[in-house]
């Protein structure tokens, strides 16, 4: 008995050291060769084709910007690249480091480090934030853990929850609460982000994070993804807003139209987007704009 | 977790265990031929050594039960009455071994793994070692106070004026067919009586067992709680898998005197092959409060409706109950509320879960009488159907014979949303936690009412369930 509860410690231990060592690195450059690489990704939804070819290649650290009309098939990008078992891939491939993950659930690409922001987070009433997160945190950060094996020590996951939270300005309070049961628009927009400094993942996909808050919740989100996210993701923004890239300036803005990325650019295409529109590129792809003008009457009739 | 050989070294672990007792070899002094007749039910008391009283009133409540048709709703029962055996007097613990338990039994027990934290909220803790309770500890102070709290038996014998006033008085013989037989062959079972004003801020336990095959168990409870007094009984049962019927019918009473409050919280596990028809009611004076928690997990077929009469103005009845209904298995549960004096208040809050083909039924009676003028009744039934294969059924049955009332129903029925798994999944969680921990959520406002202990055990029962390695 002693024997394995000194062996269950030291196990512990070591996966504790690496937590610790993650943290107070905030600012180094590590393991920047983790590439998310999506190769010209056909989904159907309901046997419509939504996403016409896609291509894209994140490597942990940059920040990417996500830009497009409605109906050009964003949101539908995060949900597939969280493997949302309604998003069929009828070609192409996400790769992680190389290794496609299309095969893989959703569970298994979020222990493989792969995050997604939701736009609508759904409720679950009666489970508890805290209790949430600290089964999502133990199972993201120590991938190979057997179900109903030991979760992550309550007291090292108390005080990176309240740091964390603080950091957010988030109440203590809030861990109490159901998961986005009731919440504001901005605080399920909060919760996500919160989630996200938790998880710690190698990619994020932010789907909207900024719709729904005022100009100062845009702006505190913008700030807390730059300080979780930083260098130490691959990011990418789906946004209608340039606030929320204010503090998170992207490397490359990627305008989607029709279900493909018609133009790639840096942080000025997004600044131009913003300030003039969506119609120059239209313009450019008579053909995309076109394909996007149905799916985006689609989704108006399907309410979504 | 540590493995069965090490647990047997280990001294409190053991002691976790023997609260369960499973399949021990049992040397019985006495037991009954199997089925139900005047002889029996004269050995019986001849056994127990049972004042006259006692003895006529289990011959009528046999003439009553013979008389009695079975019910003709809730679900099915294929019982042969004369193939259970309804006593069973056993002589001692005998000492039994780690290895004779089955190792399906041990797993179960390791999962479950009872923390023995929950010792120290320990007030009396009685345990019933099938028919007759062999032992059990009272702590002192309560003694002193007044506070009885004993097996039935015991009862009639040292506290018989107080037992006869109330006995059978709440649920008469004649009720149904169920409470006739526990009336003819009851063995065991709790007895409480709190004196007028005396408030036990910890809550009384008992555990209770079957442990031989084909063995029916006809525990017989009855609490009385005096004027402005306070208690929270928990009774909390496991038993081990089995492959011939077996049957639990037990009768619990409860008394509410003006302004005394009582909780009753039941957390049933029983094995798959087991018929569970209880019958449970309480009455509650003046502003007294008598809230039932009832939790059922496992069993073939559960038929249980804990009851509030609140006889007076100002009393208050609230039943919170759970349902686990899994594979092979129909959980008809629910409330009764009678609202029989004016303003009083009642609330039934009922979850059931079913899944693997299980079926959970509430069925729930909101009576308000003639006279209950300002009176308020509040039926809330959710239930959660995890698969297609399963099965939820809601009866509602209301009857309000008074203008000026207040009443409210609300029901619900939900799948677990593929939205909401698609959420916890991209959290990291594999399917069945994401699942087990939706199931948890829902029965939630039912969890956070139970003591600490009982809270956790419920959880791992539900997880276990979950899994489908128990049950």
């Amino acid at each position: 008995m002693a024997d394995s509860v000194i062996a269950t410690v030291i196990d512990i231990a070591s996966w504790i050291i690496p937590i610790v060592d993650l943290s107070l690195e905030k600012s180094s450059k590590y393991k920047m060769s983790d590439v998310l690489e999506i190769v010209d990704l056909h989904v159907n939804v309901e046997g419509k084709e939504i996403l016409r070819g896609v291509n894209l290649k994140i490597t942990r650290g940059e920040t990417h910007a996500l830009m497009g009309p409605n109906g050009s098939g964003k949101s539908t990008l995060g949900l597939v690249l969280m493997g949302h078992p309604n998003y069929e891939v009828t070609q192409g491939d996400i790769k992680l480091n190389g290794e496609s993950i299309l095969e893989d659930s959703a569970d298994e690409r979020a222990r493989a480090g792969i995050f997604l922001a939701f736009q609508r987070p759904v409720a679950i009433p009666g489970v508890k934030m805290a209790d949430f997160l600290r089964h999502a945190t133990t199972n993201t950060r120590f991938p190979d853990r057997k179900e109903g094996e030991d979760l992550m020590p309550m007291k090292d996951f108390r005080k990176e929850l309240k740091d964390n939270m603080s950091q957010l300005k988030m109440d203590m309070e809030f861990a109490r609460r159901y998961v986005n049961d009731g919440f504001s628009g901005g605080e399920m927009k909060r919760a996500e982000i919160l989630q996200l400094a938790m998880l710690q993942p190698k990619f994020a996909i932010l789907d909207e994070t900024d719709s729904g808050l005022d100009a100062d919740a845009v702006r505190l989100a913008s700030q807390s993804i730059a300080e979780i996210g930083g260098d130490r993701m691959g990011l990418l923004i789906i946004t209608h807003h340039d606030k929320l890239l204010e503090h998170n300036p992207p490397q490359y803005t990627h305008v989607i139209l029709g279900g493909r990325i018609v133009e790639t650019g840096g942080k000025e295409l997004a600044e131009e987007l913003h300030r003039s529109g969506y119609q120059r590129i239209r313009d450019q792809h008579p053909e995309a704009a076109a394909v996007n003008d149905t799916n985006a009457e689609k989704e108006e009739v399907a309410g979504v | 977790m540590a493995s069965p050989e090490i647990i047997e070294n280990e001294e409190n672990v053991v002691g976790d265990i023997n609260k369960y007792d499973f399949r021990t070899e049992t040397k019985s002094v006495f037991r009954a031929r199997k089925g139900i007749d005047a002889e029996i039910v004269n050995q019986i008391s001849d056994m127990k050594n049972e004042p006259d009283w006692m003895r006529e009133f289990r011959l009528h409540a046999l003439d009553v039960f013979n008389s009695k048709p079975m019910p003709k709703w809730g679900g099915d029962i294929e019982l042969d009455f004369q193939d259970i055996y309804y006593y069973i007097k056993p002589t001692e613990q005998q000492g039994r071994t780690w290895d004779d338990v089955p190792q399906e039994i041990k797993d179960t027990f390791e999962k479950l793994g009872i923390p023995e934290a929950e010792r120290k909220y320990l007030a009396g803790v009685k345990a019933q070692f099938e028919s007759e309770v062999i032992y059990g500890s009272l702590k002192e102070d309560l003694a002193e106070k007044g506070v009885i709290f004993t097996d039935t038996d015991t009862a009639v014998r040292e506290h018989p004026e107080l037992l006869r006033e109330y006995f059978g008085k709440i649920i008469p013989t004649e009720d149904n067919k169920f409470s006739a037989l526990n009336s003819a062959v009851w063995s065991g079972g709790s007895f409480i009586y709190v004196p007028k004003g005396v408030k036990i801020d910890f809550p009384l336990q008992a555990y209770f067992r079957i442990n031989e095959e084909n063995m029916g168990q006809f525990e017989r409870t009855l609490i009385i709680v005096d004027e402005g007094a306070q208690v929270h009984y928990v009774e909390g049962c496991t038993a081990p898998m089995y492959t011939s019927e077996s049957l639990h019918s037990a009768v619990v009473e409860v008394m509410v005197k003006r302004g005394g409050r009582c909780r009753y919280t039941t957390i049933q596990n029983w094995a798959n092959n087991i018929y569970n028809l209880v019958t449970k009611r309480a009455h509650a004076y003046g502003d007294a409060t008598m809230e039932w928690v009832d939790g059922n997990l496992g069993s073939q077929l559960t038929m249980k409706y804990p009851a509030v009469h609140m006889m007076e103005p100002g009393a208050r009845g609230e039943i919170l109950s759970i349902a686990f209904a899994g594979k092979g298995q129909h959980q008809d549960a629910g409330a009764k509320l009678v609202h029989m004096a004016p303003n009083t208040t009642g609330q039934i809050i009922s979850k059931s879960i079913s899944k693997n083909g299980g079926r959970s039924s509430y069925r729930g009676l909101a009576r308000v009488e003639q006279g209950a003028t300002g009176s308020r009744c509040n039926v809330v039934c959710d239930a959660l159907i995890l698969d297609d294969t399963s099965r939820s059924d809601t009866y509602p049955y209301i009857e309000i014979l008074e203008q000026d009332v207040s009443i409210g129903h609300e029901a619900s029925v939900s799948r677990i949303g593929e939205e909401q798994m698609f959420y916890l999944t991209s959290r990291g969680l594999t399917e069945a936690e994401a699942s087990t921990m939706i199931v948890n959520g829902f029965i939630e406002p039912l969890v956070k009412e139970l003591p600490m202990e009982y809270a956790v055990e419920l959880n791992r029962l539900i997880q276990l369930q979950m899994e489908g390695s128990v049950g």
